[in-house]
């Protein structure tokens, strides 16, 4: 099978998946307790013609299909109307936080791999001795730390005491010295557990591949053994980490809730906790929506990219 | 051989008298010992390849360990004693455990009368009880642990909240194991659409990360009667994001386990399908799950304390550790560090524990294969 | 002196049981240009003693004794990028499984080539030339679209053709063939086996063949070498081992090799299984399963003698030893067995007692 085709049958599967995404972040407003209405003012008073133009505005007079076709073409065209808490428009706002959010989660992204890369390398290799060791519980010690603590941790030693970084974050535009300088905290927090993920997978997925055949093969080759870690063993290690960037994704999408809440980082985590809190659900409906999207795209280039890595898959 | 080439030469030899000696060494064997016999006599043919033959001579443990699903679970066991990190791991989370439990009294109590279940007090101060001591004192030994902005004693807060912790890590797998492992089964051994409906519903539960769909489904839960305190809205919410990652584990285990002999032999016996399920697939299928699970308690436990930390589910105020974190928050930057340090280091340290006991089951389970291998979930 | 000889080697696993012994001082040399076959069920050490030959022993394994000459330097000896200078260069492994001797994930081509490149001072397509040319000399049709050919893309039979080829880039001395055959089909494995026979008759590399079956050993090899439970118990010219086994091991391995024409109704077997080699048995490895065994064998240990007279072996690679204490005159009863072997003349009783039989 072509990798067209590859592609095109991986495509025709992210099809019913997207559908019940949408779908699911859809009913959102209307699993709810209450009436709609009710879910989307967020449980507040409102008068008689604002309960009349949110029931045009989210079609809630028609048949529930086609109140989510129609919440789909608007969705599409990236129409999530205004917040009726605080009246600003959806879109707008999301398309403010999305880029901070960005800047930060790839940040923690690099370091991560910067991190986890060379010491799931060195551990795996060195098996059984010291440094293994050492990599293990470093590792495990990494995804134990909840990251709000290390986070409060590192603000307080860091920023309170030492004062070397600001508290809150500069003013300044997403791409300057001070902001990138702001950014050091938050991206270790965030990238502290995923560091010891990609770590821990790439070990075990290394230490298996290390025992094939065709190491001890390339070895009876009289291959240098630099050849033989860097160009076959870690080429196959490193398979079982593409599959799981989603998931890293995801995780790292998890941990900016959190982290941008304690770095007071206007990204779009800690706008969906203070929605949350303040109960603006159209928000928080936008918000899961592009989250889930972005990350059945995430699976779908991992897929494609892992078709082309390992032959094998193109049957 | 011989077949291949039969007028070579080596096709005229052959040896008279080796297999007669051979065959009065077999009888005195078995008139011997009989034990002895079993291998020998049974099928020579057979027993010759080395393959069932069984010799006591030579018949290592390891070969017959996996005959036998008790001798199976006390090798485990034996391997996972000789793990020192993952029984370590084992004693932090039971004395953790017993601090919890044995932190207060637990009382039951009806409308007439108080049934005191565990009458121990662990803890110096009422967890809740404010200005047992001056607000955010630092450590003394009055207050091990300091106290937060109310006066209230840390070190009872830290202890009383692992109850919270870490039911709530126990209950939450447990329901999403219950769910998962029963759907995965299913999808798994029936195939068709049912596979099709269970599996698209689980890619699209996995579109969203753990903690967002945790979020999104708190308000929803909120306000159930029976769900009443945070408690059970925390738990839910975790079980109900849980499930799909075993749904999809035990899937992917019983497609495997479903195509070997044994199971088309049941089959043809006429076994129905649910005994099938319940005897053969799931106890084959169960070893990577049981890792899973064990590890999937730290992120629970982890993702309960984030919920707590963003104010979310259990009312504020709880002595739930992440609750309690981030009402330190505003202490800390005003200077007082301690009031965060314990209740993160209580969450470390219980997460740490569960990590290093999951990696000791997976390599007692499975020296040989790692339980976290993402890869052929993926597949 | 023979290109490569084996002398005294000790190769231990270490495992969760106790330590394996798999190779318990055995010697042996092997001469430019001839093929030595060394024989023996599985789990007798053979392919432990072959991997040693390049120190390619995985993490459990550890050679603790003896020496591996190689052009009479000890291999064991030499620094870790003088041992890679003749791993696939002047002596090159030929590994069984074949699919997985190749990274999944790189082309045979690309892996050949490689090869070549790293023991060889030539341009890259120098090396893509003399690749298609080697995959073209291993028989496999249409050598140039192959070389782009993932692994997975080959058959079992080519696969194994190409290994063979891989193992062929540098032109070796020595070639290491570990059950080159088992696992594939028997039409593939007499291509394979023809492919062998070709190589052995008309280069100059010496083959080491390790293998479980007699008939492969018959067929390609000049001499053979029996182990048994880490030990080299019989050691001989091809024919002399056919027509006159001296081991009674080799008498039940060749008693058990079946053929056309027995009208016997199941294949003579030895008794019993492989010993464990954490702990072997005590005096002779083969007492327990050996039907002419007497007390004596249990205490006293056999080393390899020649047959006729019961002196030691002497060092020629060409006499025929055994390890036997029939042969230094310890046994009471003796050794009784008979090699019979029938001429053209039987050929259609043999015939007659085909049909007769059950399979």
């Amino acid at each position: 099978m072509s990798l067209g085709r590859y592609v095109g049958r991986r495509l025709a599967i992210t099809v019913p998946v997207l559908v019940g995404v949408t779908a699911l972040t859809f009913s959102f407003v209307h699993l709810l307790p209450g009436d709609a209405v009710d879910a989307i003012v967020g449980f507040r008073d409102v008068s008689a013609e604002t309960e009349a133009a949110i029931r045009a505005e989210y079609h809630l007079d028609q048949p529930v299909w086609d109140q989510y076709l129609l919440w789909l073409r608007d969705a599409i065209t990236l129409e999530f109307g205004e917040s009726p808490v605080t009246g600003r428009d959806v879109s707008a706002t999301i398309g403010r936080r999305l880029p901070a959010t960005l800047a930060l989660g790839g940040a923690a992204w690099l370091l991560a791999l910067a991190i986890g890369i060379p010491a799931g390398i060195v551990t795996a290799v060195s098996a059984g001795k010291p440094a293994d060791e050492v990599g293990r519980l470093a590792a495990l010690a990494g995804i134990a730390t909840p990251n709000f603590w290390l986070g409060l941790i590192l603000l307080f030693v860091f920023s309170v005491r030492l004062g070397w970084f600001r508290v809150l974050p500069p003013d300044a535009p997403l791409v300057s010295l001070a902001t990138v300088k702001f950014l050091v905290l938050p991206t270790i927090t965030l990238g502290t557990a995923a560091a010891a993920l990609v770590m821990r997978l790439l070990r075990s997925s290394m230490r298996r591949e290390l025992d094939a055949p065709y190491v001890t093969a390339a070895r009876a080759r009289g291959l240098p053994e630099r050849t033989v870690i860097l160009k076959h063993v870690l080429r196959n290690a490193f398979l079982p980490v593409v599959t799981v960037a989603g998931l890293q994704l995801a995780f790292l999408v998890d941990g900016a809730v959190v982290v941008e809440g304690i770095f007071s980082w206007p990204g779009m985590g800690r706008l969906l906790v203070r929605s949350i809190l303040r109960r603006d659900y159209p928000v928080i409906q936008a918000i899961v929506l592009v989250i889930g999207i972005a990350i059945v795209l995430a699976n779908l280039l991992v897929d494609i990219i892992y078709a082309i890595l390992d032959p094998r898959i193109r049957y | 051989m011989s077949d291949r080439q039969p007028t070579t030469d080596r096709g005229r030899i052959r040896i008279v008298g080796f297999d007669d000696a051979a065959e009065q060494k077999r009888d005195s064997d078995a008139s011997s010992d009989t034990a002895d016999a079993a291998g020998t006599t049974a099928d020579p043919s057979i027993a010759s390849r080395g393959a069932t033959g069984i010799d006591p001579t030579t018949a290592s443990t390891s070969a017959s360990a996996f005959a036998q699903p008790g001798r199976r679970l006390e090798n485990a066991w034996r391997r996972f004693r000789r793990n020192r990190s993952a029984m370590a791991g084992l004693a932090v989370i039971i004395v953790m455990a017993v601090l919890a439990v044995f932190a207060r009294p637990i009382t039951v109590s009806t409308a007439e009368v108080t049934i005191t279940l565990q009458p121990f007090s662990l803890a110096p101060d009422d967890p809740t009880a404010m200005f047992v001591g001056p607000p955010n004192a630092p450590p003394s030994l009055a207050h091990p642990f300091g106290t937060d902005w109310a006066g209230r004693d840390q070190f009872s807060r830290v202890l009383v909240g692992g109850r919270y912790t870490l039911s709530i890590g126990l209950v939450a797998v447990a329901l999403a194991l219950c769910v998962g492992v029963q759907l995965g089964a299913i999808a798994g051994y029936f195939g068709g659409w049912i596979d099709e409906a269970i599996m698209r519903v689980v890619d699209v539960l996995y579109a969203f990360p753990f903690l967002v769909l945790a979020i999104a489904i708190v308000p929803i839960l909120e306000p159930v009667p029976i769900l009443g305190s945070g408690y059970w809205t925390v738990v839910v919410a975790l079980a109900v994001t849980g499930w799909v990652g075993y749904a999809r584990l035990i899937r992917g285990e019983v497609l495997s386990v479903r195509e070997r002999e044994y199971v088309t032999a049941a089959r043809a016996l006429g076994v129905p399908d649910r005994t099938i399920i319940r005897r053969h697939v799931v106890p084959n299928a169960i070893a990577p799950v049981v890792v899973q699970a064990t590890l999937n308690v730290g992120t629970v436990v982890l993702t309960a304390a984030a919920l707590g930390f963003l104010g979310l589910g259990l009312e504020p105020g709880s002595a739930e550790w992440g609750a309690m974190l981030a009402q330190g928050r505003s202490s800390l930057l005003r200077g007082d560090w301690h009031v965060t340090v314990f209740p993160g280091l209580a969450i470390f340290l219980f997460v740490l524990a569960i990590n290093l006991v999951g990696d000791g089951i997976n390599d007692a389970l499975e020296p040989d294969r790692d339980g976290r291998d993402d890869r052929r979930r993926m597949r | 002196m023979a290109l490569l000889e084996v002398d005294d080697l000790v190769v231990q696993y270490y495992t969760d049981d106790g330590v394996v012994r798999a190779v318990d001082g055995i010697s042996y040399e092997i001469r430019a240009g001839e093929t030595v076959g060394l024989v023996g069920e599985s789990g007798a050490g053979k392919s432990a003693a072959s991997r040693a030959v390049l120190r390619l022993l995985d993490g459990a394994g550890e050679i603790v004794g003896g020496e591996i000459r190689f052009r009479g330097h000890d291999i064991l000896e030499l620094s870790v990028d003088d041992l890679r200078a003749i791993r696939g260069d002047e002596i090159a492994m030929v590994f069984q499984d074949a699919g997985a001797v190749f990274n999944p994930v790189y082309t045979v081509g690309e892996q050949i080539a490689e090869t070549i490149r790293t023991h060889k001072d030539v341009t890259d397509s120098e090396a893509r030339d003399r690749t298609i040319a080697l995959i073209d000399r291993v028989g496999i049709p249409n050598p140039a679209a192959r070389y782009a050919d993932y692994p997975h893309e080959l058959s079992g039979g080519m696969q194994q053709r190409a290994v063979i080829a891989m193992a062929l880039a540098c032109d070796p001395a020595v070639l290491i063939c570990d059950e080159p055959t088992t696992g594939l089909d028997v039409t593939v494995q007499a291509g394979i086996l023809e492919l062998l026979a070709e190589l052995a008759a008309t280069s100059e590399t010496a083959i080491q063949l390790v293998t479980h079956d007699l008939g492969v050993v018959a067929e390609l090899c000049d001499r053979v070498l029996v182990q048994y439970a880490g030990e080299i118990v019989e050691r001989a010219p091809v024919d002399d081992l056919y027509y006159d086994p001296k081991h009674p091991y080799t008498v039940g391995l060749l008693a058990a090799t079946p053929r056309l024409g027995d009208d016997r109704e199941r294949l003579p077997t030895i008794p019993g299984t492989a010993p464990d080699l954490i702990d072997p048995p005590t005096g002779c490895r083969f007492h327990p399963r050996c039907p002419y065994a007497e007390d004596c064998c249990a205490s006293r240990r056999p080393s390899l003698v020649d047959p006729a007279s019961g002196r030691p072996d002497n060092g020629d690679p060409e006499t025929h030893v055994a390890a036997c204490l029939e042969y230094t005159g310890d046994l009471e009863a003796g050794l009784d067995y008979e090699v019979q072997v029938r001429d053209a003349a039987d050929s259609d009783c043999r015939e007659r007692k085909q049909q007769g039989e059950p399979r």
